[in-house]
């Protein structure tokens, strides 16, 4: 089936089985690997991608379901040039070791923070706990996003 | 000659994080390759049991299905060797790379289905069909210790290896003993989970017989050789390639069936084949660890002395002894005591086959599981002897004057095996940890009720045995765009290699880091290499690299010397420039015509370095659900000097929330038949964000290792380590008015709501130390929740 979406700003035309996942649609079709997949069952949240604004596990959401859709990747987070404020947090946080959960981790940040860029840790928390990350223990991952909030609030996004 | 040193020491961001926040990493499911096809592997859906047919009629006619491999496809079925331990004897149960018959566990694998798509390839595996005998499954270490079901029966025996620790006459200790306490603990199974699954990419190119794989983590050099003499080949005709890889923990890396299977498919079909394990396959594939259970005894004298400990541990190991199997019972014999003065030991360890997925190491193995067993013993006698628990601990560390300190002595090994602690001073960190917690000021918590929850607070001590030998390579190449290139042998997981073997090349070279380039890993770039275990990379690895530093520095002088003239000392080494005293100079560049390289080798003659620490926690137990909230917790240790303070902090923390998962959530359920019952991640619970928001580290660098020129001490592995006897004696502290007995792990919700539910009654103040003080919140309400 013939499926056109928005991938980080672009507009795509992709051709793909019914049954296949937007994970790897994205990821075999599109190239788009930023996307990991932990677990192929809604329960690690690697794969998470941003589907007209909300935080969505592309692992558990059909290729075929994102028809007229604007997504939002972690290869669309940033510019060549430059890390994003909240990349930046992550980096000078040490809240990424082996990295692989990590686009998962920043897409459910962003949508958070740019939905509630007073969001506290407590509410941090409470969304992140649905992303899995084995290395850092959180709490750098945490103090990265109550670190970046800042940015978020300067935008105009809101 | 380390120069300015700018870097070793300080927090510097890591390299890697660039690619990997941005999405470009490369981790093994990311690659494609020209042609390439998908494997799915059939794995027994039974625990025990024979293959009597296998039926791949209906598989091969899906169209886009392009091959079958099973047992009869490959012909002699190679076996998997060990590559720690590999002790007489073991060679009985290693594991076949495919099932030639016989099913010993739920997962092991049966065929290989290649397709056009990895979809097509699980349609293939969903149509083979399989004709099975079932056979009575050993569920449990218990069954396999009556020796009735064999799972090998011609070897006449479900035990796969007895080890023992000795110290000392642990007999006389015990007759002559004052106090003498006997218990039995146990360690659920549980396993290391890195969040990427496990995948490989295979390329035969059949004009130059070369073997090329993807997907190697850990021990890429090992498993080259292994692979090539399963393969016929010579180990200079099959490369393994290190990519990005999303954890490890020591249950990545390890030669699996997979490992074997997806090149031989790859030579089998002519194509390049990717295997990209998904979920729930890596919960029954993957290395499963930790299972034991003991039944020890502690020694003392009445003013807490340990005079001896003593007993007998059962480590349910699973269906095979594989590549690193023994080294969780080994550690357990060899390691009991921890860093504890215990003159007099006598450990028997016997590791027992079983049918499930076989065990093998994950971080901290058998030292997670002995800690966990000694501190509750020790607690135990605290308690027993009316001691403060930091007390008991203070009297019975190693000391100081007495490094370096013996461990027990192993048998099966012998002198040839014997390990010492290396060198500082256990007490120290004891007792910054104590007073950065305030023990004094929070010993008043011991068992009291406060707004409906009861307060316990713990201590431990542990020794993390770590940069394991015999050596590494490193070899650094002066570039021609005056860059330098550093290969090492050393492999990264996840832990930020790449950024503390610059820190460390930039810091000897004196060069900026940004002009210092890592590889690691992959066979191509060196001879020889032994990779990431044991937390060896920064001790074995950066001091390779240290050593070729050094040696390259001189290579630079003497080339610049040759060309501007003068001796070689004259030269001086400056932002990327050898300059003569008079002023002439030549760039890095300009020397690097010169061909300059350097091969170093770093031995540590199999000397351990023991990074050594102490751990406190103040836990809130609720009796109304069992829920236990970590409300501090505090780790310490030295590790002999820190390369990236950033990394490292991030290794304690991580290591924390790891052996926390351990002690509440992760277990691995079989039922009776063998079958796993958590093979979801919905059912195999790990760590949230929220779970435990409040976890402290601090590493100190008082006590450098005496044996390797930067001085560091492995440290990737001791924060996890004190992590389940803590939670257990923070609990049973919490708990004592009830007189629970948190022998077991997990502590899960339901575990410790039985022990306010069923308490027995005569239990409740039996011990007065720490009967709960009645307060505004509830006054008796330990008689209350009985």
């Amino acid at each position: 089936m013939q499926v056109n979406f928005k991938l980080n700003g672009t507009p795509v035309v992709v051709d793909v089985e019914p049954r296949m996942h937007l994970a790897d649609c994205l990821r075999d079709e599109l190239r788009q690997t930023g996307t990991h997949l932990g677990c192929e069952h809604g329960a690690c949240g690697a794969c998470t991608v941003i589907v007209d604004g909300a935080a969505v596990r592309a692992c558990l959401m059909l290729a075929v379901q994102v028809e007229g859709s604007s997504i939002v990747t972690v290869e669309g987070l940033s510019t060549e040039e430059a890390l994003t404020p909240l990349q930046t947090a992550f980096r000078k946080h040490h809240a990424l070791q082996c990295g692989f959960c990590t686009p998962g981790m920043l897409t459910t940040a962003h949508a958070l923070l740019t939905d509630e860029p007073d969001a506290d840790g407590d509410r941090i928390r409470a969304v992140l706990s649905g992303n899995l990350c084995r290395c850092t223990g959180y709490i750098p991952i945490v103090d990265a996003v109550l670190d970046a909030r800042a940015a978020y609030r300067k935008s105009d996004k809101r | 000659m380390i120069g300015t040193n700018r870097y070793i020491g300080s927090p510097v961001e890591r390299i890697e994080d660039l690619r990997f926040l941005r999405g470009r990493g490369e981790f093994v499911g990311d690659l494609k390759s020209q042609g390439m096809l998908h494997a799915a592997i059939l794995r027994s859906p039974i625990a025990h049991g024979r293959i009597r047919g296998l039926d791949s009629a209906a598989a091969r006619a899906i169209p886009g299905v392009r091959d079958v491999i099973a047992a009869a496809e490959i012909g002699a079925v190679p076996t998997i060797p060990l590559r720690l331990l590999p002790l007489p004897g073991t060679e009985r149960f290693l594991q076949p790379v495919i099932a030639t018959g016989r099913l010993r566990y739920v997962g092991e694998p049966i065929a290989v289905v290649l397709a056009d798509s990895a979809a097509l390839a699980e349609d293939g595996v969903g149509a083979l069909i399989l004709d099975l005998e079932e056979l009575p499954p050993v569920a449990d270490r218990r069954a396999s210790g009556r020796h009735e079901i064999l799972l090998f029966e011609e070897s006449g025996t479900n035990l796969a290896m007895t080890f023992t620790g000795v110290l000392g006459d642990a007999e006389a200790a015990f007759r002559d003993a004052p106090y003498v306490r006997r218990e039995c603990f146990e360690v659920q199974r549980h396993t290391a989970l890195p969040m990427e699954p496990r995948g490989l990419l295979a390329e035969w190119d059949s004009t130059q017989q070369r073997m090329t794989v993807l997907g190697a983590a850990k021990v890429p050099f090992f498993n080259r050789d292994t692979l090539a003499a399963m393969l016929g080949l010579a180990p200079a005709s099959v490369d393994l390639i290190e990519n990005d890889v999303g954890g490890g923990f020591g249950a990545r890396g390890e030669f699996y069936p997979e490992d074997f299977l997806i090149p031989f498919a790859a030579r089998h079909v002519g194509r390049p084949v990717r295997w990209l394990e998904d979920r729930r396959e890596h919960l029954t594939a993957m290395n499963h660890a930790r299972q034991a259970d003991c039944e020890v005894e502690i020694a003392c004298r009445r003013d807490g002395t340990i005079l001896g400990m003593r007993g007998e541990i059962f480590v349910d190991l699973g269906a095979y002894v594989r590549t690193n199997g023994l080294i969780q019972p080994r550690t357990l014999a060899q390691c009991f005591s921890g860093p504890y003065r215990v003159p007099n030991l006598h450990m028997v360890v016997r590791a027992l086959l079983t049918n499930k997925t076989p065990s093998g190491t994950y971080r901290g193995p058998g030292r997670y599981e002995a800690s966990f067993f000694c501190e509750r013993l020790i607690e135990l006698a605290a308690v027993d002897l009316g001691l403060d628990s930091a007390e008991m601990r203070r009297r019975n560390l190693i000391g100081a004057a007495e490094m370096p300190y013996k461990l027990a002595r192993l048998e099966p090994g012998g002198a040839a095996v014997d390990t010492e602690c290396d060198s500082g001073d256990y007490g120290e960190v004891l007792e910054r940890c104590l007073a950065e917690f305030a023990w004094e000021e929070k010993r008043t918590l011991q068992g009291r009720l406060i707004d409906g929850r009861y307060h316990g607070i713990a201590v431990a001590c542990f020794i993390e045995g770590a940069g394991a030998g015999p050596k590494e390579a490193a070899r650094l190449e002066l570039e021609p765009d005056g860059t330098v290139a550093v290969y090492v042998g050393s492999a990264a997981v996840g832990q930020g290699l790449e950024t503390v073997m610059a820190q460390v090349a930039s810091d000897t070279l004196g060069m900026p880091i940004d002009l210092v380039r890592v590889f690691h890993g992959s066979t191509p770039y060196l001879n020889e290499g032994y990779g990431a275990f044991a937390s060896r990379s920064t001790v074995l690895g950066g001091s390779a690299v240290y050593e070729g530093a050094k040696s390259l520095l001189e290579k630079i002088r003497g080339a610049a010397a040759a060309r501007l003239g003068g001796p070689p000392d004259d030269i001086e080494l400056v932002d990327g420039r050898a300059r003569t005293r008079d002023g002439r100079s030549l760039s890095f560049a300009d020397l690097a015509a010169d061909g300059l390289r350097v091969d170093a080798m770093f031995q540590n003659n199999n000397k351990l370095t023991y990074t050594y620490g102490s751990a406190v926690a103040h836990v809130a137990v609720d009796l109304g659900t069992g829920q236990v909230e970590v409300l501090d917790f505090l780790v310490v240790e030295d590790v002999g000097r820190i390369v990236n303070p950033l990394t490292l902090h991030g290794q304690a923390i991580g290591g924390v929330v790891q052996g926390l998962g351990g002690a509440f959530m992760e277990n691995l359920v079989y039922d009776a038949n063998g079958q796993l019952l958590t093979g979801t991640l919905a059912d195999y619970l790990i760590p949230t964000a929220s779970d435990f928001p409040r976890i402290r580290a601090i590493a100190l660098e008082n006590h450098p290792s005496p044996s390797n020129p930067l001085g560091v001490k492995g440290a990737g592995e001791g924060p996890i380590i004190p992590v389940g006897g803590l939670m257990a004696n923070a609990v049973g502290n919490a708990l004592a008015s009830f007189g629970a007995m948190p022998n077991q792990l997990p502590l899960s919700p339901a575990r410790v709501w039985r022990m306010g539910a069923e308490a027995p009654m005569e239990n409740l103040g039996k011990n007065a130390r720490a009967e709960p003080v009645s307060d505004a919140a509830g006054p008796g309400r330990s008689q209350i929740r009985r």
